[in-house]
């Protein structure tokens, strides 16, 4: 254990390896890691902010949704509504068409059948004209007898 | 081994325990290591210019592997100095870390096998005497545990000013009364002094220790094949443990710098 001057140079090597360190090596790696730092946050911040916005966006997309769902069920229920609605204006409408065909055609058989009747009665009663004429064997004056033949005719 | 004397295990260790000393005029103290003072200025500009070269290259993006681990081993230091030192000092960080690079890697000296390069000094650089571990010679330790201690000075004035340093040498730590200043002032004289001493001598203590042990072994493996054997395998068992040795030697070194500038930078 002898102190001598190694002691003095060793203390100046270690004074200018501080002074190497604290101007050349320490500053530039330090503003390094500080930029990095800073990049890494940045970075971790706008991946917190996309996060919140998809979030957001998720959110809004599911109200959406909803919103459309709630208005497509409003509209099939209008529809639904409609529908049979129309169903029951048709089928009101047609059987008021069928009972007025019914009708119609009630109304002509029983115009026809009038008809026919009318008809009937004029031959039967031409046909007991005839007959009669046959029975008296002479001709039956149809003016002079007028009155007879609508009474027999009004009795049929 | 010199030639043309006799190896005994005397002459086997203080063969390695001599430094290659120059003097430098007259004397005792004006006497130089030279094994000493260029080991560090070699090992010293290897690493800084390691560093420097890391950080001539360094990027804010993404680092390289080499970049990664010189900002490990910054960050290590910056997060043990920000733990203790909280003054306005952007010096302390980074004297932290050179102190902590430098005695890590003069420790790591060690490693180198004493045998092997005792054979190398001799037969490729023609030195007989060379000790490869600077911090193995009480000068290294003292230089850098005396810088220290001047910086802890140099910040107790700088904080303080020079009279409140000086007021504090007197009144402090048991109180302001002029019969109590001796004591004072005694008290502060023993723990200025311990500090430098402590310091420099429990690292010195702990490499030279590291080196007489590995020597030690040396000599028993000379002994025999039963010597080699178990010789060699506690120095290998040495050497392993000796590499925690090293790291921790160095970190308290540099704990105990950051704590006596952060120290200096309470008062009372």
């Amino acid at each position: 254990m002898n102190i001598n001057l190694t002691l003095v140079m060793q203390a100046v090597a270690f004074a200018a390896f501080i002074w190497f360190t604290a101007r050349f090596v320490w500053p530039h790696l330090m503003r390094a890691i500080d930029e990095r730092q800073k990049t890494i946050a940045d970075g971790l911040a706008a991946g917190e902010q996309g996060r919140q916005n998809l979030a957001t966006a998720e959110k809004r997309a599911g109200e959406s949704l909803a919103e459309a769902k709630a208005k497509a069920s409003e509209i099939v229920a209008l529809g639904e509504k409609f529908k049979s609605e129309t169903i029951e204006q048709a089928k009101r409408d047609a059987k008021a068409e069928a009972d007025r065909i019914v009708a119609a055609a009630k109304a002509e058989i029983a115009q026809e059948a009038a008809r026919a009747r009318e008809a009937l009665r004029n031959q039967v009663a031409e046909l007991a004209v005839a007959g009669a004429a046959k029975i008296l064997k002479r001709e039956v004056d149809a003016k002079a007898h007028a009155d007879l033949l609508r009474e027999i005719q009004q009795q049929l | 081994m010199a030639a043309g004397t006799e190896l005994t295990p005397t002459s086997y260790i203080q063969h390695h325990l001599t430094f290659l000393a120059k003097p430098w005029g007259q004397g005792d103290f004006w006497t130089v290591h030279v094994d000493t003072v260029v080991t560090t200025l070699i090992v010293g500009v290897l690493c800084f210019g390691f560093l420097w070269l890391v950080t001539r290259k360094a990027s804010s993006g993404v680092p390289s592997k080499t970049q990664a681990f010189v900002e490990l081993a910054i960050e290590f230091v910056d997060s043990q100095v920000k733990g203790i030192y909280h003054g306005p000092s952007l010096l302390v960080a980074p004297i932290a870390l050179t102190t902590f690079v430098l005695v890590l890697m003069l420790n790591a000296m060690d490693f180198l096998p004493i045998d092997v390069m005792a054979w190398v000094y001799e037969h490729v650089f023609r030195l007989h005497n060379w000790r490869s571990v600077p911090t193995a010679d009480v000068n290294t330790t003292f230089a850098l545990a005396l810088a220290v201690f001047g910086m802890m000075i140099f910040y107790s004035i700088k904080v303080t000013g020079l009279g409140g340093w000086v007021h504090e040498l007197f009144c402090a730590p048991f109180g302001g009364n002029p019969l109590l200043w001796p004591f004072n002032l005694l008290f502060n004289l023993v723990e200025y002094l311990s500090k430098p001493l402590s310091h420099s001598l429990r690292l010195y203590g702990n490499m030279y220790a590291g080196e007489i042990i590995f020597m030690l072994l040396g000599l028993w493996a000379a002994t025999g094949v039963v010597g080699a054997l178990f010789g060699g395998v506690l120095h290998l068992g040495w050497a392993i443990f000796h590499i925690l040795i090293v790291a921790l030697q160095a970190y308290i070194f540099m704990m105990l710098t950051i704590v006596y500038i952060a120290m200096a930078h309470e008062h009372h």
